[in-house]
């Protein structure tokens, strides 16, 4: 058997319910571990052995809670997005519900990142809010997510619901990299990206490396909780099947 | 293109519902002296964005009829289910809500511009962007609108779908009244408009035609 065919039976045992059920079930513990610890490296870090930063004080320490929930804003979507394709050309029932359960994890993030940023806006630009180009777009992506969420709700059938609200995530889709890249075309308020230069980042590697650790986290926190939330699903979807039956009978 | 000749048939035998966008579009622009300032240089500030905003509620509250008659008398199925590719059919559909709707709206945005003490150059720019823009926002609304047919409370729910994706370009295009206005080049927003409305009627049909679909599989 060749790697290429391989690599597509794991696919399709991926797709099977009951073996991502099974492997998403013993993976579970090991995320829950790690992302405890990653969360303990970043906080601990980041909160008392990065130095303060000599223009914003402590205050630039909240920055291991924005700027990680900002990259998984994005990050989520085209998750979701690409998830929906996959449901809409194969028909795997898995990719809806992963992107059914990732949509109310995105719209937290994004809602956390534009609260951390709006906390921290205060005392640094002395205002709340500023009609600044990444701003603005993670707000709509904020609503971009509570379309889907929104249209999601209104249809009950749940197929068609993911078939719509699939078609909704491409076209939002689409639409991220221009919003995305507005932030280039308007030379706004908002400091320029210091992380995303990795080959020379212009921060401090006692500051950076909390951050990474954080996001890390972050990642694997997303994606424990889509885990979690995938298998209660598939549960409720699969419940008249042969494998849901006996896993419930063998309890 | 005989379903085109058929929709604009069907849309001139009522003509109270063409004119209503537009004159929505009239009442909300007049309603921000009123509220806002009537002192010229206000409204010359104000101007663009005020019409692009009006324009573009106007378009979305002229789309929410779209598929509505013919979801309900099956119609949409009948044509999803024709020899001829949808995409095409839908097109044509979309392109005769424009001509009814969109069209007069742009015709009717020079006077709303004289209105606001806009200049004549300013204006020239504004119809421009307008031409541009409003048939990427009848595209992209339609996307929204075949989504949600099959909806009770879709309204609502439109706007929420929809608004988002119309920020690109109602950016562009009051940016660009407001570049000519200080005397800028605003070529680039007019390219960027034209970029995304070749983006909106190349894949658009395509996505409510699939869309479509999606929502007649749940009558």
């Amino acid at each position: 058997m060749s790697k290429v065919d391989k690599l597509w039976l794991w696919f399709h045992r991926m797709a099977s319910p009951a073996y991502f059920y099974n492997i998403a079930g013993r993976l579970l513990p090991w995320i829950a571990v790690a992302t405890i610890i990653l969360m303990l490296v970043g906080s601990v870090g980041g909160l008392v052995y990065a130095p303060a930063d000599y223009q914003q004080g402590d205050g630039f320490r909240i920055i291991y809670v924005h700027v990680p929930s900002a990259w998984m804003s994005m990050f989520v979507y085209m998750v979701m997005a690409v998830n929906s394709a996959i449901f809409l050309i194969w028909h795997i029932k898995l990719s809806d519900i992963v992107a059914r359960s990732s949509a109310v994890i995105g719209a937290s993030f994004t809602f956390l990142a534009l609260v951390t940023g709006s906390i921290w806006g205060k005392p640094m630009w002395g205002t709340w809010w500023i009609w600044d180009a990444r701003l603005t777009s993670e707000l709509i992506l904020l609503f971009l997510y509570l379309g889907y969420i929104g249209l999601r709700s209104a249809i009950d059938d749940r197929r068609v619901a993911g078939r719509a609200a699939g078609i909704l995530a491409l076209v939002g889709a689409i639409n991220i990299p221009i919003i995305h890249y507005s932030v280039v075309w308007w030379n706004t308020l908002h400091q320029p990206a210091s992380v995303s230069k990795l080959d020379n980042p212009s921060i401090e590697l006692s500051m950076l490396i909390p951050l990474l650790s954080m996001a890390l986290a972050f990642k694997l926190f997303y994606l424990f909780i889509v885990l979690v939330n995938s298998r209660s699903e598939l549960l409720e979807q699969e419940k008249r099947s042969q494998w849901v039956k006996e896993l419930v009978t063998s309890q | 293109m005989a379903m085109l000749i058929r929709d604009l048939r069907i849309a001139f035998r009522q003509r109270a519902e063409i004119m209503l966008p537009v004159i929505f579009f009239v009442v909300v622009v007049s309603l921000f002296p009123l509220a806002i300032s009537p002192d010229p240089a206000v409204l010359k500030t104000i101007g663009p964005g005020v019409i692009w905003v009006a324009a573009l509620l106007s378009v979305l509250m002229s789309l929410q009829n779209l598929f509505r008659s013919d979801f309900d008398d099956g119609a949409i199925e009948q044509i999803l289910l024709s020899p001829y590719p949808g995409a095409l059919l839908v097109l044509a559909r979309v392109l005769a809500q424009w001509c009814v709707t969109g069209l007069p709206l742009i015709l009717i945005s020079p006077l709303l511009g004289l209105l606001l003490h806009l200049d004549f150059h300013i204006i020239k720019v504004l119809f421009v962007s307008l031409l541009l823009g409003v048939p990427y926002l009848s595209m992209v609304g339609a996307i929204g609108v075949a989504l949600t047919v099959g909806l009770r409370q879709a309204g609502a729910l439109l706007s929420l779908l929809v608004l988002p994706l119309y920020v690109p370009v109602l950016i562009f295009g009051s940016n660009a009244v407001v570049s000519a206005a200080k005397d800028m080049s605003y070529n680039g927003q007019l390219l960027w408009l034209s970029a995304l409305l070749v983006i909106a009627t190349t894949l658009g049909p395509f996505v409510i035609s699939s869309a479509l679909k999606v929502s007649c599989s749940y009558r």
